[in-house]
Formats: C-alpha cells, sequence, structure tokens
C-alpha cells in the first residue's frame, strides 16, 4: 500500500510550468489546482479540524478530565504498549523477510513477496476472527488455554496478535525494494575485505537502509496504535482492561460522550500528525540519500 | 602469487556462461580479462575472487586449492565496476574499513591503521580528501579510492571488474597509465576485466580474449594482435576487411579478382575468407597496376597522424565497403579525391576456414562497422 | 567444486528465510487457515443459505457498491490531485503533499467519528445540506464519503511517481508532432499512467472492501440499506454464531484474494511500463 520512499518531497514542477510542451493553458491549471484544493479541505483538512474543534467544544478543563480519567490513562497504556510489543516484532521479521527477499534469489521470492502483502487485503474484522476461531472459548486451542488459565482472546494477547497481523507487511514492504535496488555490491565489498555476518549488516547493510527502515517503522507505529477493526473484534470492550484508545473513543462515542470521545480522538490526530511530520522528514532525508546515490553511480 | 583456473564451467539456468575455462596467471603480471559482454569474463572474475561459485571446476591461490575457501577468507582484492564505496562513511573510513572490522586479535592498533590509511591515501594521491564523503568525489576519484580501500587489507591478487567502465574517455586514459604505473611500482599480482580492447592492450602484460564462455587466445598484446589464433580474435582487436574465395596456388581467388598470398597451408581449391587489417590495404593511383583490384574513394577522414580512406567495390550489388588506413604523408602523397577510381592491394591476408568464421562472423558484422558485407 | 557445497557469499540466508517463513505461517498462513477449516464443519446448503440470505446479500451490495464508487471517485480525483502536485507549483503545496498521506495515519475510527460528526443532520455540513434534501450521514452516501476518505492516498501515492518519472520528451515530441494538449494528455499521458492508476483504483477498492472502523459510526448500520459485510460478520460474532461469521468471512476472503492477485498482476505491468 504505501509507497517506498518515494520522491515526491522534491518535486521539481517548475521544469513543467516553463516548458511549453507540458504546460496546459492558465485557466484549466488554475480550475485543477481549484478542484484539488477543494477535495482537500472538504476530504482531508474538514475532518482533521473537526476532530480538534468538537474536543475542545467544552474547553480545556473538559478536555483535560477526559483524558486523565484513569480509564482514558489505562487505555492510553495499553494502545503504547501494544505497539511497543507489536513493532518492534515486526521490525525484526521486515529486516529478515527484506534481506531473504532482496539479497537472494529462490524459488518461490515472487510467491512469498505476494503472501507477505496478503494481510493488507485482509479485511480487519476478518483478521481478529480468525484469531478468535484459533484461541477463542470455542477455538482450536479454546479448551487448552481454559484449562492452562491462559487469556489470549479478550486479553492483551489477542489485542498483540490482531494488531501484529495487520501491521505485518509494512516494514518489509519498505525494505524490499530499497534492498533490491541498492543491489549486493557493497555488501561484496564488505565480505571481500573480511567483514562478518553482522560485520556486514551493522557497517553496511543497516546505513543504507536506515531511512527506509525508520519510515516503515513509523507507519507500522501508526497502524499499530491506530487499528480498530481487527482489535474490537478480539478486545472484548473490557473498560479499564482490554480497550485501547480508539476502542475506547468508539465506547464513550456510543454513550454520547462526544466531548470525552473527541478528546482521546484528538490525542491519535496529533499522533497521526506526528507520524506525517516525521514522515516527511525522513522522505526528506531518503531522498536527499537517494540522489547522493544517484550522484554516485 | 599466481592463480590459476581449471575446467571451470558455469551455467546460469540454460546459460553457459563458462564453459570449461583453464589458465594460469602469472606472478605479479597484469592480466587482462577481454571479450564482449556476455563472454563470460566477469563471471570468471567472480569465481576467482569467490564471490560466485563454480559448478564445476578448481581454482587455485598459489598452487594452493582455493575452491573451497570463502571469500573472506580468501585475501583478495576486489574492485568493483561501480566502486562500491560505502556512502555513509568518509574515504579515510572507507579505506580503513578492511582493518577495523579484523578480529580484535588480528586487528592493527589505530594508531598504525591511521598510518597505513594516510600512505595508501598518498599512494593513490588523494590524501587531502581523507574526510570527504563519496558522494562528493568525482568518478575517477572514487576509483582510485575503491582500489586503496581493496589494498588497505594487503590482498594477495588483485581482481578489478571493468573499472575504469563508468568513467569518461578523458579519465579513462588518465587512469589506465596510472593503474599501469601502480602496478610496476607494487608488483601485486591482478586480473582485470574489460570489454574495450584499446584498454587491455594498452595496459596488460598478458590478454587472455573470451568469446562465449571460452578462451579464444591467450597472449601479449602483440602476439594477440599481431597473430590472431582465430577469427573472432581478429575482428575482435581491431577493424577487418573480409574476402571470400578459393585458394588457388599463392592466390586467394575472390569476386573482386586475384589477391597475392604471402603464405600458403591451405591447399589448392580451398574455400577460405581472407582477413585484412584496414592498414594492410594500400592504394594505387595508377589503374594500369594489375595486382590488387579496383574501388571508387567515397570519403577520405584526415585528422590525426593517419588518415581513413572508405572505399566501396566496383563489383557486386550491394556495393562492397572497404576501410583503408594510411600514414597523413602517404595520404599527402596521393592526393586522393572522392569519386576517384583506384586500385586497393592487400599487403598480408590472413586466412580462415569459413566454417571457423560463421560462428564469430555476427559479431564481427555487427561489432566493427567496417565490413558491412560479406560473402 | 563438491556438488551440494555452494557456499552463498552473504550469510544469513537460511536464518533470514527460515525465520520469515516460521513467522508467516504463525502470524498469517495458521489463523487464516483455521477460517476455510472452520467453514468446513458446515455443509454446502448451510454454507450457501448463510452468505445467500437477503440480509446478507444486500450487504454486500451495499459494500462492493460503495466501494467501487469509492474507488472511481478516487481515481478521478486522485489523479487531478497527483497531477496538481507534480505539475504545478501553489503556496502550500509541501503541506498538501504530506496531509495527502492523513487517511493513512489517522485511526479510521477517528475518522468515523469525525465525518459523523460532519454530515450528521446537526453537523458542520450535515445542517446545510439535509434541508435541501440530501442526507448523508447514516445512509449508504455517508459510507461513500467515509471510503473515499480512506482511498484517496492509494490513487495519488501510486499515479505520483509514475508522473514524475514521465519524460517530458515524450509530451514534446506529441507537440512536435502538432498534438495539442488534451490530444497528448489522451493518447500519450493517460496510456503511460493507466497502469499506476488501476493499480491505485483496485488499491483503494480492496481497502474500502474490508474498511470497518471508518464506516460504522456514519452508516447507521440499518438492514438491508446500510449494514456493510464486516459488520455483520461481528453482528454474527456476537451471537456466538461462529459458523455463520466464518461463512461470510470466507466470501470475502475470497474477494480480497482475488483482488490481491489482481493487484499483484497491475503492479508487475505499473513496474514495466516504467522501466521501458
Amino acid at each position: 500500500m504505501s509507497g517506498a520512499v518515494v520522491s515526491h518531497w522534491v518535486v521539481h514542477s517548475h521544469r513543467f510550468e516553463t516548458n511549453a510542451a507540458t504546460r496546459e493553458p492558465a485557466w484549466v491549471k488554475r480550475l485543477l489546482i481549484a478542484i484539488a484544493l477543494a477535495f482537500f479541505a472538504l476530504f482531508l483538512l474538514l475532518p482533521l479540524a473537526t476532530v480538534f474543534a468538537e474536543a475542545l467544544r467544552r474547553g480545556w478543563v473538559v478536555y483535560f478530565a477526559a483524558l486523565t480519567e484513569p480509564d482514558a490513562r489505562s487505555a492510553i497504556k495499553l494502545t503504547l504498549l501494544v505497539a511497543a510489543i507489536a513493532v518492534p516484532l515486526n521490525l525484526v521479521f521486515g529486516v529478515a523477510a527484506a534481506w531473504a527477499v532482496a539479497k537472494f534469489n529462490f524459488r518461490g521470492k515472487q510467491l512469498l513477496t505476494t503472501l507477505i502483502d496478503l494481510p493488507f487485503s485482509v479485511s480487519p474484522v476478518v483478521a481478529g476472527l480468525m484469531y478468535v476461531l484459533l484461541f477463542g472459548s470455542q477455538g482450536w486451542f479454546g479448551a487448552w488455554l481454559l484449562q492452562n488459565d491462559f487469556k489470549i482472546i479478550f486479553a492483551m494477547p489477542g489485542l498483540v496478535l490482531a494488531t501484529v497481523f495487520v501491521t505485518v507487511p509494512f516494514i518489509a514492504r519498505e525494505l524490499i525494494p530499497l534492498m533490491e535496488a541498492q543491489g549486493r555490491e557493497d555488501e561484496e565489498a564488505a565480505v571481500v575485505l573480511g567483514a562478518s555476518g553482522w560485520q556486514i549488516f551493522w557497517h553496511v547493510t543497516l546505513p543504507n537502509i536506515k531511512w527506509g527502515l525508520l519510515y516503515g517503522v513509523i507507519l507500522c507505529n501508526a497502524r499499530a496504535m491506530g487499528e480498530f477493526g481487527a482489535v474490537s473484534v478480539v478486545s472484548g470492550h473490557i473498560r479499564g482492561r482490554t480497550n485501547t484508545m480508539p476502542l475506547y473513543v468508539e465506547i464513550l462515542y456510543n454513550e454520547y460522550n462526544f466531548a470525552a470521545a473527541f478528546a482521546v480522538a484528538s490525542l491519535l490526530a496529533l499522533l497521526a500528525l506526528l507520524t506525517l511530520v516525521v514522515k516527511s522528514v525522513v522522505e526528506w532525508r531518503g531522498q536527499q540519500q537517494l540522489s547522493a546515490d544517484q550522484e554516485a553511480t | 602469487m599466481s592463480i590459476r583456473v581449471e575446467k571451470i564451467v558455469k551455467r546460469f539456468g540454460q546459460f553457459v556462461a563458462i564453459d570449461n575455462v583453464t589458465l594460469d596467471f602469472p606472478t605479479g603480471q597484469l592480466v587482462g580479462l577481454l571479450g564482449p559482454s556476455g563472454c563470460g569474463k566477469t563471471t570468471l572474475l567472480r569465481i576467482i575472487a569467490g564471490l560466485e561459485s563454480a559448478d564445476a571446476g578448481r581454482v587455485f591461490l598459489e598452487g594452493e586449492d582455493a575452491s573451497d575457501t570463502h571469500v573472506r577468507e580468501r585475501q583478495v582484492g576486489f574492485v568493483f565496476q561501480h566502486y562500491a564505496l560505502f556512502r555513509h562513511m568518509t574515504v579515510f573510513d572507507n579505506v580503513a574499513f578492511g582493518l577495523r572490522i579484523k578480529p580484535r586479535g588480528q586487528r592493527p592498533a589505530e594508531s598504525a591503521i591511521r598510518e597505513r590509511v594516510g600512505q595508501l591515501l598518498d599512494l593513490v594521491q588523494l590524501a587531502a580528501l581523507a574526510q570527504r564523503y563519496p558522494a562528493q568525489l568525482s568518478g575517477g576519484q572514487r576509483q582510485r579510492i575503491a582500489l586503496a580501500r581493496a589494498l588497505a587489507v594487503e590482498p594477495r591478487v588483485m581482481l578489478l571488474d571493468e573499472p575504469f567502465g563508468a568513467l569518461d574517455a578523458k579519465v579513462r586514459k588518465e587512469l589506465r597509465r596510472w593503474l599501469r604505473s601502480l602496478h610496476d611500482a607494487l608488483h601485486f599480482t591482478s586480473v582485470f576485466v574489460t570489454h574495450d580492447q584499446e584498454e587491455a592492450l594498452e595496459v596488460s602484460d598478458q590478454v587472455v580474449l573470451m568469446n562465449h564462455g571460452r578462451v579464444e587466445q591467450v597472449g601479449t598484446p602483440t602476439q594477440v594482435y599481431e597473430h590472431p589464433a582465430t577469427p573472432f580474435v581478429y575482428g575482435f582487436l581491431g577493424a577487418v576487411n573480409l574476402f571470400h574465395g578459393w585458394v588457388q596456388g599463392q592466390h586467394l581467388d575472390v569476386a573482386e579478382g586475384r589477391l597475392p598470398l604471402n603464405y600458403g597451408n591451405f591447399p589448392a581449391g580451398t574455400e577460405a575468407l581472407g582477413f585484412v587489417r584496414p592498414h594492410e590495404l594500400d592504394i594505387a593511383t595508377d589503374l594500369a597496376d594489375p595486382s590488387g583490384f579496383v574501388a571508387q574513394v567515397e570519403r577520405i577522414l584526415a585528422f590525426g597522424s593517419t588518415a581513413r580512406v572508405e572505399l566501396t567495390g566496383a563489383h557486386g550489388e550491394p556495393r562492397r565497403l572497404y576501410e583503408v588506413e594510411l600514414s597523413r604523408e602517404r595520404a599527402d602523397a596521393l592526393n586522393l579525391s572522392a569519386g576517384q577510381r583506384v586500385r586497393l592491394k592487400p599487403a598480408r591476408i590472413r586466412l580462415f576456414p569459413p566454417e571457423q568464421v560463421a560462428e564469430v562472423s555476427i559479431r564481427i558484422l555487427g561489432g566493427l562497422g567496417t565490413q558491412k558485407a560479406t560473402h | 567444486m563438491r556438488p551440494g557445497k555452494r557456499h552463498r557469499v552473504l550469510p544469513g540466508f537460511p536464518l533470514a528465510l527460515g525465520y520469515t517463513l516460521f513467522y508467516l505461517a504463525l502470524i498469517v498462513l495458521i489463523p487464516l487457515s483455521a477460517v476455510f477449516l472452520k467453514s468446513a464443519t458446515l455443509n454446502w446448503e448451510q454454507f450457501w443459505s448463510t452468505v445467500s440470505a437477503p440480509r446478507v446479500v444486500a450487504s454486500y451490495r451495499v459494500t462492493f457498491g460503495t466501494a467501487l464508487l469509492a474507488a472511481a471517485i478516487n481515481g478521478v480525483f486522485g489523479l487531478i490531485f497527483a497531477w496538481v502536485l507534480v505539475r504545478y507549483s501553489f503556496p502550500g503545496k509541501r503541506v498538501v503533499d504530506a496531509l495527502v498521506d492523513l487517511p493513512f495515519a489517522l485511526p479510521t475510527a477517528v475518522a468515523g467519528i469525525a465525518l459523523t460528526a460532519i454530515y450528521a443532520g446537526n453537523g458542520w455540513l450535515g445542517q446545510w445540506l439535509e434541508p435541501l434534501g440530501v442526507k448523508v450521514a447514516f445512509t449508504p452516501l455517508g459510507i461513500l464519503i467515509a471510503l473515499t476518505f480512506i482511498g484517496l492516498p492509494f490513487v495519488v501515492r501510486t499515479v505520483q511517481p509514475v508522473l514524475e518519472d514521465l519524460d517530458t520528451e515524450l509530451e514534446e515530441a506529441a507537440v512536435s508532432l502538432g498534438a495539442d494538449r488534451w490530444q497528448t494528455f489522451r493518447h500519450i499521458v493517460l496510456p503511460a499512467l493507466l497502469p499506476a492508476l488501476l493499480t491505485g483504483f483496485a488499491l483503494a477498492f480492496a481497502r474500502a472492501v474490508g474498511e470497518y472502523g471508518s464506516v460504522i459510526f456514519i452508516a447507521g448500520n440499518v438492514p438491508m440499506v446500510s449494514e456493510i459485510t464486516p459488520l455483520l460478520i461481528i453482528s454474527k460474532l456476537e451471537q456466538f454464531d461462529y459458523a455463520g461469521a466464518t461463512a461470510i468471512a470466507v466470501v470475502m476472503l475470497v474477494v480480497s484474494f482475488v483482488l490481491l492477485f489482481l493487484i499483484n498482476g497491475l503492479q508487475i505491468w505499473t513496474n514495466r511500463s516504467r522501466e521501458r
């Protein structure tokens, strides 16, 4: 889904606007910009503004009260905890998968990359259902789990599993095209000079992929903290216990506690904005590295 | 330190990249592996380095079987076509890399590393750029750094994969000379891969010509240029004029006429192809001269020390094209003009049986641009 | 060299591939197979009557209909968006460019309640639209809005890089041959963008079909009218009808796999046409 660290940060539109062959009449240009900006305002800006406006509608006191309430605090804590487990798991997976796919040739490589992409096309609700079928009280391992007094569904492990599933592809998808584009020459040069596997990884590969890696981690984290459908199925919505922030928003909203719902939502929106800022910076850095590399060849 | 490869075979799927190659690279020599792209030269170099493993055959370094030794332990220096400098490290750190990653026991002290890197940077004349990053260097500078980096770990042999392939013509020439003088100073055994015959002939002690995964000829630059063993070598190392005909005693009978042969180990009546280099054709303005054959001057390219004359034949349709290379003095003396009819006289003809040529004829035609039409 | 003793130059392949396969099996393959095995506990009639019940069929219509329409809207506006971002400069462009990814970054539940607040009868826009007879929230139109929001970046971010890479020489050649701007766009630029545009469309569609969080708040979830298929799975689960939920999930999974297959093909096509 997400494009690789794409080159859209530095957009040299100037060269199109001054070229008679790639230039539209002024009115067309203005019309297209107007349409794009109207669409932007209606579909992107307005919802974002609404979140903050609704959150602060009853004033700062209500806003902070909503955020410091024990249930809210435990939802925030749980969200952070789930992301703190799920993101590193997918980070290790992403690096391993990208190393195998991008640096080696083997049969079934295309199938493997498709498999890595698979969770993107599975509905989050179905993702949650899968784990219920495995670990729910009626599930394959349900009886065994009950005997051993270990809860997965309606508990933290289920939330982590569902989150891991929906975010599996993020980091791998960033790294694979990047590492494929960089080729094997640097690693080969290191190995000829006598470097061991870990030395190659730490001193050569990692510095080359760090921006792509960070980019993937940011997107993965945003989705992990914001996931709703999949965790909603496995959570059981136990207040103060298994409610992540998005689930808590839903509960507050359904209780018509709009101010509090939007207050918690505003935190998630801030997280999204932060993600976009960091993403832009990373893209910019990745772009710089890319152009330096292109110059180098 | 010598290198020997023995009966190396390497396939990529159906494609045979190296077909039973045995070669010796003597100690202290600079050997050029030359051939068109896809001939297997880079694959052979990578097999010597251990970056690729052969399907069959063995690699000996200094008489010792290194076939199962990992690249890491082979102690070879490898210079990549696109340099493969680590872009996040300074020039200094790049050169120091191989020393710094040695296991604690073998690693020199940091001061020794600094000294060694300093020496190497002096050697490649880039000490002033030690703190720059690769992106801030020119292509030629990068390749010199890549060489310094490879030298830092004191390799037993140096392997260079199209080291000047990515550089422009002028820098290429400079670097060639520089590599040769560096080699003369240090005398490491080196193998370098190139598809540029001028480069191979100019730099190497020995040239190995490869085609379709096989070795066509091994020899000094003079040997391979003056005495090509196969039509492929003849065609690859320079422009050729081709004549198709039948041997009759001391002559080759061709469509153009009767050409004198200066050697005759072909039995009379044999079909043969005659190869003549442009500088081995002479022009006579006296049309009454009975030797050679008639052709018409089309273009005269006179600049530098030699003049090239392009001519078309008087026989056949489409008209055959010939190329002649003359000294400027000779060209000035002849005072040729376009449209003039002259006689072409081969001074030396090299004969090959046609079957041998058929295999490579497409390459000769496509690759050279001199000989437009053949038999 | 002894056969079978072919070391790879770079280390770590068995470990990396082994771990990748192990992880995928654990997280993706085994759970997915659980869905199919569970559905196998139903016989064909049971399965069919579940997935073809009128309420379920109505939900397909709502889900796929709105998803298709939203993807089409995004195809058009996403193309305009990408075009404007690549070809024109205007104040605030960087901010606009960065915010295009908002739907990727904003949790779907947040988007859901925000859109509902905007389009509800007393909302920012709803209060103006409803007197005109346009009801958005709690109707399929609301679902369409939510799915359009979710899908926008897919089209923009697949078309944008292709448009940037597009050689201006092509357009210059067309102009020099006498084509006007529209002809150039229609015959030169659009065909070059088509693979990317279709990929973006398919990605947006695939995402919209499975979407849950942003939809359920604004949909109103009226059975037969504005109830989406993922919600039906959840309501079956809440009634402990695991087999029923699984049967519907299988239908959705099959659709997902077909779409994934299609997208893969489209992406290969896009990459090929970019390399040319």
